[in-house]
């Protein structure tokens, strides 16, 4: 039984009842998910959860502590208030901790779907019986997961802030494979309508047929077409470098770069819960409304995101980006929302001489952290272009590139979509042509 | 399966997080038509263990819709048993206020060296009770408590960020033993030597790009097994098990027996058994009931073993589990997940091996690693390293990386450091599965010398 509003703050009232910190405060979270997986052509693994948890902060003379229990019954409420407490009392107080945010307004948003909520696993499993299919239609081995689920979040605090959120969740994704090749396709929606699970398979059985026996090509630098799931799995590597806290700890590569003309003048970035392609709630980790905030316009550092303790001691306003308190990083753009262009993934085919279209990358792990130097693995689906044209398949690739390089030689871009990967979260980004995108080695397959 | 965890950390001088959590649940696996379903709940009641039960079944039937074969899994014996690791000193037990002063004077003594911009210190303690029970009639509670300590000093200066971490990135060490553990890292008295090896590598020259000999410390050996054998022996990989998401392994069933893996001196067992250490492998039996083993891995340079289920085992014709079936939590289903994958030490000290050494970089600590899904390809960078010429160091060097091909790379290994110098390392981050599970993993090594590895690409221009 998923949580509801009333219920969270009967939880939370009774917590109060417990509670001699000065101030405290209550996540309250709710889940039920289930996760269909197959590979080989069967459903290998299939699974469904249920629960929830109580988490509890609580302020005691500038002492802040937080404990959690996914147990709701009274001596489990009232055990981790006392647990709470207690590690509250023994730390050394923080001059600067600020008092809770009072209540707060917030703009809604519906990301709660009836029909994904309630998706059976027979209903997964049809749906995964038509895809294996297709995939023995075309001589290829289906892999991949279909998942729906619903949680739901209340916020509140004994300053009388209230916050609650509802969600459902669905993805599914495709690995095609080939004898001597792979492709891949993912798409997640808060509605399971939005999947189309047949139009993923097609997609990702185009690329496992199309890149058979792929050729080994010289590693060096090409023009690259990046999809838009290799586009978000590079860019979730920069953007927690927004975060005002990261800046003033100089731990950001954007530590000395703000509002400078650091991009390509063609880049615009903003952080936007409520642009329609997002997921999530309309308040932070404190409860705070999350606010839309500018990152990168027309190339230049427009904007980072604050939590309001972040806000408070770097003389900023706090922008409904804070992580649940305490926490070391501070806050994150969690909804990036980026500009694209007008160009096709396929015109951007058509206008590439001698290039690579990348579909999918794996592995990403940052290797410089100022310069922003990222490492990975081409992965699924990497094609030869000459001439406008996809030729071949090729072996896959390693790259060594600096982003903030790569966002200053990007050439077109196509209109933006909401995408998914497997190193970061989903965002709303374009396909990209890039020049001079550097590949330092190759693999076997 | 009751979890409580503890995680107390400071940076720059203040707490940052002081925070627990407690979580308790029920997961139910079954095999219903032939085919595998599991629903977890944390409604312990009569009522919400039935439902749950029901759940799991009605999951199965549907899973049979999508089946071949009836699922088989190989023969195990009824166990009932109990098992505690070994923990002299419940890291619960020591007061929050003990761990926070320790974890402040730690960063004091970090940032008493001028040019450490950020002093972060953290102690991370979980505790598991687990009773796993099963319709074969076992019946096996095992209890484990791990704890994690280390800390890291940041450096930012002109157009560069630096790190050192000790005495391993990632949290620290981890281990499954008590807060016993953490007077043995002698944090406090560690920390000015990171901190300034910190600043001092804004001063120190890049790492060379070309093709040199290479050693790896201990703790970078051990993420070196971890990416390059430890993963691509898990047998559901190389079935195609995790083909979508994880990745699959090169070492196809032809390979075994068959495969020289490595040089003749590279023995790698994976052991789960209380007699290798106290490794975040190290249990009493897997989450199928199955007790911990020894597998060998690597013999002699010969991939001999991999990691198996009752199920995959079976499917590559094996008697037995080799009992490496492994969960994160209650709510989670247990996959093949690495034990304790151990690389078996040498001969000889670190400085004889420095000393034999003509034209080399020793390298320490990771900061970066990468590998293709198939685990052929990779490239590791680490935070610190040390040029090595006619047998000594000569100089410090920044921004180490390296790169190979994981056979040629564990083919080109010539030495191996003996026992004084080999540690069992944590790594408690093993990603794996979907929905994602995060697991402990335990790897053994002593510091090695690899010949002619391609290092400093990263930075090649």
């Amino acid at each position: 039984m998923i949580l509801t509003r009333q219920h969270a703050e009967e939880i939370f009232a009774q917590l109060l009842k417990y509670s001699t910190a000065d101030e405290t405060e209550a996540i309250i979270t709710s889940t039920a998910y289930a996760l269909t997986r197959f590979a080989n052509n069967i459903i290998h693994q299939n699974v469904a959860e249920e629960g929830g948890s109580l988490s509890v902060r609580v302020v005691v003379d500038r002492r802040m502590a937080r404990a959690s229990t996914n147990k709701f019954d009274e001596a489990s409420i009232r055990h981790t208030c006392e647990a709470a407490l207690a590690l509250a009392r023994h730390q050394p107080p923080d001059p600067e901790l600020l008092p809770m945010p009072g209540p707060q307004t917030f703009r809604g948003v519906r990301r709660f779907h009836q029909e994904t909520a309630q998706l059976t696993p027979q209903a997964r499993a049809e749906t995964v019986r038509r895809v294996i299919t297709r995939a023995r239609k075309d001589g290829l081995t289906a892999a991949g997961v279909f998942s729906s689920g619903c949680f739901a979040m209340g916020l509140f605090n004994s300053r009388g802030l209230g916050a609650f959120h509802e969600e459902t969740v669905s993805e599914f994704s495709v690995t095609m494979l080939g004898e001597s090749s792979s492709g891949w396709a993912k798409k997640t929606s808060p509605n399971c309508r939005e999947l189309q699970p047949e139009v993923l398979a097609d997609r990702a059985a185009r690329k496992a047929r199309g890149s058979r026996e792929p050729r080994e090509i010289a590693p060096g630098k090409y023009t690259v077409i990046l999809e838009p799931a290799a586009v978000l799995d590079l860019l979730g590597y920069l953007f927690s470098d927004f975060g005002g806290l990261a800046i003033h700890e100089k731990r950001s590569c954007l530590t000395g770069r703000v509002g400078q003309q650091v991009f390509g003048a063609n880049i615009n970035v903003r952080d936007d819960v409520y642009h329609p392609r997002q997921s999530g709630a309309p308040f932070d980790g404190e409860g705070m409304p999350r606010q839309r905030v500018a990152l990168i316009e027309q190339g230049v550092v427009k904007g980072v995101v604050y939590a309001r303790q972040t806000a408070h001691k770097t003389g900023a306003e706090p922008t409904g980006h804070g992580l649940p308190l305490p926490n070391e990083i501070g806050e994150a753009p969690l909804n990036i929302v980026m500009e694209g262009g007008k160009t096709s993934v396929q015109e951007m085919v058509r206008s590439t001489e001698r290039g690579l279209l990348v579909t999918r990358l794996w592995y990403i792990r940052e290797v410089d952290p100022y310069q922003k130097i990222l490492t990975g693995m081409t992965r699924d689906g990497t094609f030869r272009i000459e001439d406008g044209k996809l030729q071949h398949g090729v072996k896959n690739l390693r790259f060594n590139q600096s982003m903030i390089e790569m966002l200053g030689q990007v050439e077109m871009m196509s209109p933006p979509e909401r995408a998914a990967g497997e190193e970061t979260f989903d965002m709303v980004v374009p396909a990209m042509q890039v020049r001079d995108f550097s590949f330092s080695s190759l693999t076997k397959f | 399966m009751d979890i409580r965890q503890r995680y107390l950390s400071t940076k720059n001088g203040q707490p940052a997080q002081v925070r627990e959590a407690e979580s308790l649940g029920l997961g139910v696996r079954v095999v219903a038509e032939g085919a595998w379903g599991f629903a977890a709940t944390d409604d312990l009641s009569r009522a919400g263990v039935d439902r749950t039960a029901a759940q799991a079944v009605s999951i199965a039937r549907a899973s049979a819709l999508c089946r071949k074969r009836a699922v088989s899994l190989a023969p195990e014996t009824r166990v009932v048993d109990r098992w505690v690791a070994p923990c002299r000193l419940d890291p619960f037990s020591v007061p929050v206020s003990t761990c926070l002063d320790l974890l402040l004077k730690v960063d004091a003594e970090l940032r008493r060296v001028e040019g450490v911009t950020l002093a972060e210190a953290v102690l991370d303690f979980r505790h598991s009770e687990q009773l796993f029970v099963s319709s074969l009639g076992s019946e096996i509670y095992q209890v484990k408590t791990q704890t994690g300590a280390g800390f890291v000093a940041t450096s930012f200066l002109g157009n560069e960020i630096q790190r050192r971490s000790y005495p391993n990135s990632f949290g620290g060490q981890f281990q499954t033993k008590g807060y016993e553990l953490v007077a043995e890292l002698d944090l406090v008295g560690q920390a000015p030597r990171i901190a300034e090896q910190t600043v001092a590598l804004h001063r120190a020259a890049q790492c060379p790009s070309g093709v040199k000999d290479i050693i790896l410390g201990s703790a970078q050996l051990g993420l070196q097994i971890h990416e390059s054998i430890g993963h691509p022996i898990e047998l559901d990989r190389v079935l195609g098990s995790e083909a979508n998401y994880a990745g699959m392994s090169f070492l196809t069933l032809e390979k075994l027996g068959q495969l020289q893996y490595g040089s003749s001196i590279v023995n790698v067992v994976a052991d789960a058994t209380p007699a290798h250490g106290p490794g975040l492998g190290t249990f009493a039996y897997d989450d199928e009931g199955v007790p911990a083993q020894a597998t060998p891995v690597i013999q002699d340079g010969l991939f001999v073993g991999y990691l198996t289920s009752r199920e995959t085992a079976v499917a590559i014709g094996q008697p037995r589990s080799s009992g490496a079936m492994r969960a994160e939590a209650w709510n989670r289903i247990p996959l093949i997940r690495m034990t304790n994958v151990s690389l078996r030490p040498g001969q000889g000290t670190l400085e004889e091996l420095i000393a034999s050494t003509d034209d080399g970089v020793y390298m320490e600590t990771n900061r970066s690693w990468s590998i293709d899904d198939r685990r052929y390809n990779f490239q590791f960078g680490t935070e610190i390293g040390w040029e090595i010429k006619g047998g000594k160091i000569t100089r410090l060097l920044k921004n180490p990386t390296y790169a190979g091909i994981t056979t040629e790379f564990w083919n080109s290994c010539d030495a191996i450091c003996g026992p004084e110098a080999w540690t069992l390392w944590g790594t408690p981050n093993c990603g794996k599965g979907q929905p994602p599970q995060t697991m402990g993993t335990g790897h053994g090594a002593a510091p090695a010398r690899f010949r002619q590895v391609q290092v400093g690409v990263a930075y090649k221009d």
